[in-house]
């Protein structure tokens, strides 16, 4: 959608360099950021309906399965979604944790690597990660090479889809539709620098608040979700307890699954050499020994 | 129709008309499957997929095709199963595969052995070599299936399952790798090294001097099944 006016730095499934690479001098573009304040979320799902809106997405049937959780997982047509785990501490204590989850814009996306089509899957050099459906032939790679169980597929058109970060806004100085909806300010965008110095920041201040109250309010385990595995995110969270983002549905060490990884690097260079080789093998083989001799008239019957 | 006679001058039937229309099948569907599957193997082949109608196109067709494919090779498995079988016969034929690649396989004869290489290492309707590659298309094939079927419905693989995926997007291409090996020096054998072969997979029939040169065991039985039945 915004391929006219944003920058490209990564194409899926392209042979050869990436068009412009390179070719624009002193325009520095800056890494944009969603960041999640988990420890602010009350859950009240302005997001997912904003997202629904904006992205003029068709109306997605919920599922109620006992939970504060509009549906089990995103869906094709259900970019953003608030998870939901109820904690119960060793002491018994209950926590309520939200989790926004939604594409996480990975600076080495799984999907982009895996993707085999040309140009179905871009990167633009703000660091967003979009699907281009035209160029989508809906073989559904992307879905084994996400580490974050994003990318959905449409049943009818084949197609795969998922949070664009809002890349039509973007573009135009706007903040992605989410973080517009969001009413206590858990949400916030910006420059990646910014926004992780003020994830940090507040991730201290609820670890300082843990020591200054001698563990009565506060949280000392507070931290930053910014997976290294993956390049870092576009998109990261601040955690009660960042020593365990399992408890809020997210990898502890997401990365680039290595089957992806081997598939793409060295499987293709040894196939690519056995094949030619195979090929000028058979070749040289017609050269040096040619065809077998014809069958010499051997009396009938045997002997 | 008529059936074929085993036994037509001096050519005797090597492929029936339904072994070489399965040969067909096979033939067309894997090289459907293969030039598609070049087009998802490396971005710089991709034109192959637009050529053949675009990438959706192609994305579409390749697993059914490939389905038709695996049909093809089940039913070689049920008709050629018996002759596969890699029998006792087949060692003494092992020690000159060096030599018959090198099309010396008369000259290496031991000295005591009498004048041809049909008569010291005889073979029946296959040797060794078209029963490796028999099985390792056929092996290769269910790998490939397998792996195929689970990328053709990734979207439905769950979360909890998804190193069925992850084997898949590996092993797929891997079992590719083999079976084209073996799809090339067939190709390459049937067409330029064993004049004869290519005509008797389109046509049916060879010469019995090609038989006895070849295959001299699967000619005798043929010629004394035919004898038998008249």
């Amino acid at each position: 959608m915004s391929q006219a006016t944003l920058r490209i730095q990564k194409i899926s499934g392209h042979a050869g360099s990436v068009p412009g690479e390179g070719m624009a001098r002193d325009v520095e573009e800056k890494q944009v950021c969603k960041m999640v304040d988990t420890t602010t979320c009350i859950g009240c799902k302005a997001c997912e309906i904003a997202c629904q809106e904006w992205n003029d997405l068709p109306f997605a049937s919920t599922i109620f399965d006992n939970t504060h959780q509009t549906m089990p997982n995103t869906d094709w047509n259900f970019w953003n979604l608030i998870r939901f785990t109820e904690h119960i501490h060793e002491d018994g204590t209950l926590m309520w944790l939200m989790r926004k989850d939604q594409c996480m814009h990975c600076a080495e996306p799984g999907c982009l690597e895996a993707c085999p089509a040309d140009g179905a899957i871009v990167q633009y050099s703000n660091g967003i990660v979009d699907f281009q459906s035209e160029n989508c032939i809906g073989c559904g790679y992307c879905i084994s090479g996400c580490p974050f169980n994003i990318p959905k597929f449409h049943p009818v058109t084949h197609k795969v889809h998922k949070c664009t970060l809002c890349s039509d806004r973007v573009t135009q100085n706007l903040e992605p539709a989410c973080i517009k909806a969001c009413p206590t300010g858990c949400l916030h965008f910006g420059t990646k620098d910014d926004m992780l110095f003020q994830a940090n920041h507040r991730a201290k201040q609820l670890r300082d608040n843990y020591a200054e109250s001698k563990g009565l309010y506060g949280f000392a385990k507070a931290g930053v979700y910014d997976p290294p595995g993956v390049g870092g995110t576009s998109v990261i969270y601040v955690l009660h307890d960042a020593t365990n983002p399992g408890l809020y549905g997210l990898p502890k060490a997401p990365h680039i699954p290595w089957t992806v990884k081997l598939w793409k690097y060295p499987l293709k260079w040894i196939g690519n050499v056995a094949i030619v080789g195979g090929l000028v093998g058979v070749f040289v083989h017609y050269l040096r020994y040619g065809p077998k001799p014809e069958p010499k008239d051997e009396p009938k019957g045997g002997q | 129709m008529a059936k074929e006679a085993i036994v037509r001058g001096d050519r005797v039937l090597r492929y029936n008309f339904s072994e070489r229309v399965m040969h067909c099948f096979a033939a067309f569907s894997y090289i459907y499957c293969l030039l598609t599957g070049l087009a998802f193997w490396s971005p710089s082949l991709f034109w192959i997929a637009v050529l053949l109608g675009g990438g959706s196109t192609s994305r579409m067709w390749h697993p059914w095709v490939g389905l038709v494919y695996a049909a093809s090779v089940l039913y070689m498995l049920c008709v050629w199963k018996k002759d596969m079988l890699i029998t006792d016969l087949d060692r003494r034929w092992t020690k000159f595969i060096g030599a018959y690649v090198r099309n010396e396989e008369e000259q290496a004869l031991p000295v005591h052995a009498v004048r041809s290489f049909q008569q010291f290492a005889p073979v029946d309707r296959f040797n060794l070599g078209q029963k490796y590659l028999f099985w390792l298309l056929f092996w290769g094939g269910v790998v490939l299936l397998l792996t195929g079927t689970v990328l053709w419905f990734s979207e439905y693989i769950p979360w909890s399952l998804r190193f069925l995926r992850l084997i898949s997007v590996i092993l797929h291409p891997i079992a590719f790798l083999f079976t084209l090996a073996g799809f090339i020096i067939h190709v390459y054998m049937g067409t330029a090294v064993e004049r004869g072969s290519f005509n008797s997979v389109i046509h049916g029939y060879v010469s019995e001097n090609w038989a006895r040169h070849y295959h001299r065991l699967w000619l005798d039985r043929i010629i004394g099944n035919a004898a038998a039945k008249k």
